[in-house]
């Protein structure tokens, strides 16, 4: 029965949200970790989908999602002087992450919705299948 | 009367219906997808072409690919035109999605319950008023 298959889609999309909170979340853990080369800094991680096709049937309309791969901020990192740190370069530089709170806390509660968009739709297809099971009764 | 006459219409309108939820679940997952196309299919026009009598190819060999009526190909599907469209290529509107498939969900119960009347009706017939 093809309902069932709503079930994955909407899985897929929970998981791949849950995975964008988890970059999310590691973005906003790492708001602070300075170090002393631009290499080492940690720099914000943006999760890329991609829509995933049914290889059975490459026809079908049904179309999950999954993340295709995690992209690195290209922005520049904050490099800020202060000689008194312990992990100040030798020109008394130390670098901040180029993650922006602002940007991440929207993103979270943008995931938190699409999340929740998804656990709607599987509320919404058990009803309508718990419905059909009791068809006649 | 003939018992698969029985159901009527609602048997085609509740398996598109199921198939409506799927695809328009498949938008609301893909709501963050770079480059996906929210799709969609007109309702009215499927059913009424479920409820004419198939045309279909004779399969003379058994080799013969057989042509199932009941899936929506993905030539009737169509695309959304966004509102607002998103400079990721994304055309998905959640908001839009998400009442078209409540509004879907609600016309499936309603397809259902129209079916639930019809086999409590046979129950009837068949069990007597005893």
């Amino acid at each position: 029965m093809s309902s069932f298959k709503i079930f994955d889609i909407a899985g897929s999309g929970m998981n791949a949200q849950n995975l964008r909170m988890n970059v999310v979340a590691s973005n906003l853990a790492n708001v602070d970790a300075v170090s002393s080369s631009i290499d080492e800094t940690y720099k914000a991680r943006q999760p890329v989908f991609k829509a995933v096709f049914d290889q059975a049937n490459l026809r079908s309309p049904a179309v999950g999602v999954q993340m295709a791969g995690v992209v690195e901020s290209q922005a520049p990192l904050v490099r800020e002087y202060a000689p008194q740190h312990a992990l100040a370069d030798k020109d008394g530089y130390i670098y901040r992450p180029n993650v922006s709170v602002v940007e991440e806390m929207a993103n979270m509660i943008s995931a938190s919705r699409a999340y929740q968009n998804n656990v709607e739709v599987v509320n919404a297809t058990r009803q309508m299948l718990s419905a059909t099971i009791n068809i006649g009764r | 009367m003939k018992l698969d006459d029985v159901f009527g219409i609602h048997e085609q309108a509740l398996r598109l219906r199921g198939q409506r939820s799927e695809v328009l679940a498949s938008n609301l997952a893909n709501a963050d997808t770079p480059g996906y196309k929210a799709r969609d299919f007109d309702f009215q026009a499927m059913l009424r072409k479920e409820m004419q009598p198939p045309v279909r190819l004779a399969s003379t060999h058994s080799g013969h690919i057989k042509t199932d009526s009941a899936v929506v190909a993905s030539t009737q599907m169509g695309y959304r035109i966004p509102q607002q469209p998103s400079l990721d290529g994304n055309t998905v509107e959640v908001e839009r999605e998400q009442t078209e498939f409540s509004a879907n969900a609600m016309r499936y119960q309603a397809s259902l319950r129209f079916l639930d009347g019809r086999i409590k009706g046979l129950m009837l017939a068949i069990k007597g008023n005893g």
